[in-house]
């Protein structure tokens, strides 16, 4: 054991210390994609585990740490920044180098991101389940974390924009300006959401009260969906989509209008989060039609999608990454229209505090996020090692499971949900209440039995991409690959001038 | 030139796409955010608001740390169904010394905005601990472990007190003086219990509708 720990350490220090301008640097996208896929397990499975503690409320056996208000962070925490930012990044990495022809710039400070970043989000999650919280959605690592997250996420800018800096290609293409934006706006909204005076290691106070806290929390809760859950994995879109089509982006132009219209626009639609809250009615209706208008840009993105794989249609019989990334906008554009509607005031008083926003979100993370992520997984994976996907069979049967498993799932929450806005509003002829919240509760057994069961189903895909993965890679290392000459359009033109 | 050979300019030089970026995502918050974190009327506390008192701020720290409020809200609409079911509807001055707030995106449990006078303590104790014997299909999980717990281990409520009074909370030094001996015996679940009863004490005093 002790030889074998060696063995590994040295191997990953002889990685860390290799660096080669003429070749890009491929290991460290190896290392966060498998680190992404041990968090999609880890951090899917807490939410199936949660999901059955709302359907059978003692299989917590009275531990704190098995506690519902405990393992909910750490499941989002676990999908999002562990899932979601290793995938990204790894992603980013791959991406960044080929469209800029160059090696990744401060490789090493790339493998302290990998690093750092995994083990804060390792640590992080410990300290969620021993109860160090903010109580802030989606940003309730404490403090300590909260510096260290900023420090990585300087480091990641560092690596990607300094990439960009030296690029042998004149144009930064479309899906580097996403992964900027991502990188860029994330750490404005986590700096100043985080902002908090400290009581002791595990513990502090927000800077911002009440309702000051509400609006800043959710400028920064609605644009961490905005600018890493959407705008990151569009940074993937604009890149593994042609590259999987193996055609260019089917409109230049409207990738251009979509972004600024999208990087200008998200960033109003937080107040939807506090309709008929205490706060000012003209921060709600603003946030209100910012969210509508939402639905250009968001929309462009997906028929500009839709259009770049219209006549590579032939390849979803038989390419399973492409059938993910295919339904990723089909749910993209499912979750970007329900988002805008969920918005308006009118609906939004129904749907509100309800699991039709757990069902809303789900459709975004299961269908999108993790859709288009296992999608570029399934093209990156076999490339990273040089070798051929395992088996073909298995990602189509993980294919129909996560499909299944996502209908499945918001099915059941629009059922919960639109059930729960109802019942809780209604009133019969005299003016009273017609139920009592605890009747309504029980009333959602069924439908969080079966949230339970999609929950399931979809993890189980995971499971099987998971092993699928580890059979395509066994016995090989990342292969090296020299860069090419810079041979584009412009370039030839250029030469030509 | 037109727009796409302005736009060039920001593709081929990344300072500039930086710029652009920060900038055009910067203009939502300064013109949304801005004003109401400026606007002081909205973080004065109603008359009948408070500060917590020592044991109450212990209580809401736990309620914190339990994630209560993934499945509570704290906030009362003004709809005629919520006001009818939890009582007056929640003004923003009652949040003025809630750090963080915990108004909450999710209601798997009711609202708890104006819980306070709705339960006995003496229920709450025996809720929090075994929820289903008092309600007998809850899907709450239970808190055994708040019960065993001292509600101040660290014994740093003086230091909790002084950092809220730092960001403005008008604790006497009185009061932080005081506060030792009035947690000193108590548990977590005292604690969550007296945080509890106060939520609801400043109900209707900004003009919410009255019972």
């Amino acid at each position: 054991m002790d030889t074998r720990f060696r063995t590994v350490s040295r191997s990953l220090a002889g990685e860390i210390l290799m660096v080669d301008s003429r070749t890009y640097n491929d290991r460290v996208v190896t290392v966060l994609v498998v680190l992404s896929l041990v968090w999609a397990i880890a951090g899917m499975a807490a939410g199936v585990f949660i999901a059955a503690e709302l359907v059978w409320p003692t299989i917590d056996m009275g531990q704190e740490w098995l506690s519902y208000g405990r393992l909910r962070t750490l499941h989002t925490n676990g999908v999002i920044f562990g899932f979601g930012v290793s995938a990204l990044m790894a992603t980013a990495f791959y991406s960044v180098q080929r469209t800029s022809h160059v090696t990744l710039f401060a490789p090493r400070l790339a493998w302290f991101c990998c690093i750092a970043w995994n083990l804060a989000v390792l640590a992080g999650g410990i300290s969620l389940l021993a109860g160090w919280t903010s109580g802030k959605e989606y940003a309730e690592l404490e403090w300590p974390f909260d510096i260290g997250i900023t420090i990585v996420w300087l480091s990641f800018a560092v690596v990607f924009f300094g990439t960009i800096v030296k690029r042998k290609v004149k144009a930064i293409y479309v899906s580097n300006w996403f992964y900027g934006a991502l990188i860029i706006v994330i750490a404005m909204l986590h700096v100043v959401n985080s902002m908090a005076i400290p009581v002791s290691i595990d513990k502090s106070y927000s800077m911002f009260a009440g309702e000051q806290d509400a609006i800043v929390q959710w400028w920064y809760g609605h644009n961490a969906v905005g600018f890493l859950l959407t705008g990151g994995f569009l940074g993937m879109l604009y890149y593994f989509l042609p590259k999987q089509a193996d055609r260019p982006i089917w409109s230049y132009r409207l990738s251009i209008v979509a972004f600024w219209a999208f990087t200008y626009s998200y960033i109003w639609a937080g107040p939807h989060h506090l309709h008929y809250n205490a706060i000012p009615e003209w921060v709600q209706s603003l946030g209100m039609v910012m969210s509508i208008i939402l639905l250009a840009p968001s929309w462009a993105t997906m028929v500009n999608g839709v259009m770049t794989v219209a006549g590579a249609w032939e390849k979803l019989k038989t390419d399973p990454a492409m059938k993910f990334i295919v339904l990723a906008l089909a749910f993209y554009g499912l979750a970007t229209f329900e988002g805008p509607m969920l918005s308006i005031k009118s609906v939004n008083v129904v749907s509100h505090f309800t699991d039709w926003t757990v069902g809303h979100v789900h459709s975004g993370a299961l269908g999108w996020n993790a859709m288009i992520t296992f999608g570029t997984f399934y093209f990156l994976v076999p490339r990273l090692v040089g070798a051929e996907l395992y088996s073909v069979r298995l990602a189509n049967i993980h294919f129909w499971l996560a499909l299944a498993g996502t209908m499945l799932y918001i099915l059941s929450m629009w059922g919960a949900g639109v059930s729960q806005g109802l019942l809780w509003l209604s009133l019969d002829e005299l003016g009273e209440l017609s139920y009592s919240f605890r009747d309504i509760m029980a009333s959602m057994v069924p439908y969080y039995a079966l949230r339970f069961v999609a929950g399931a189903v979809f993890l189980s895909g995971a499971i099987l991409m998971f092993y699928n993965f580890v059979k395509t890679m066994e016995n090989r290392t990342t292969v090296t690959r020299r860069i090419p000459e810079v041979r584009t359009a412009r370039s030839a033109v250029e030469a030509v001038a | 030139m037109n727009v796409l050979d302005i736009h060039r300019k920001l593709e081929e030089n990344s300072g500039l796409l930086i710029f652009g970026i920060l900038f055009v995502s910067a203009i939502g918050g300064l013109v949304q955010v801005l004003p109401s974190v400026f606007q002081d009327e909205l973080v004065t506390p109603t008359t009948e608001t408070q500060p917590y008192g020592a044991l109450e701020l212990l209580g809401r720290d736990v309620y914190i740390r339990e994630g209560c409020s993934t499945c509570h809200s704290q906030q009362v609409r003004p709809l005629l169904a919520e006001v009818k079911r939890y009582g007056p509807f929640s003004s923003a001055g009652e949040s003025a010394y809630d750090r963080p707030f915990l108004w909450g995106s999710k209601r798997t449990g009711p609202d708890l905005h104006r819980v306070g006078a709705k339960y006995s303590d003496a229920w709450q104790r025996v809720h929090l601990v075994d929820p289903r014997s008092v309600v007998p299909n809850s899907i709450m999980p239970a808190y055994p472990w708040l019960a065993e717990r001292a509600a101040d281990p660290r014994e740093n409520i003086q230091t909790r007190m002084r950092r809220l009074g730092m960001l403005g909370h008008p604790y006497t030094d009185e009061q932080i003086a005081q506060a030792p001996d009035l947690v000193s015996d108590k548990t977590e679940l005292d604690a969550i219990v007296a945080y509890l009863g106060v939520l609801g004490d400043a109900a209707g005093s900004a003009g919410g509708m009255a019972h």
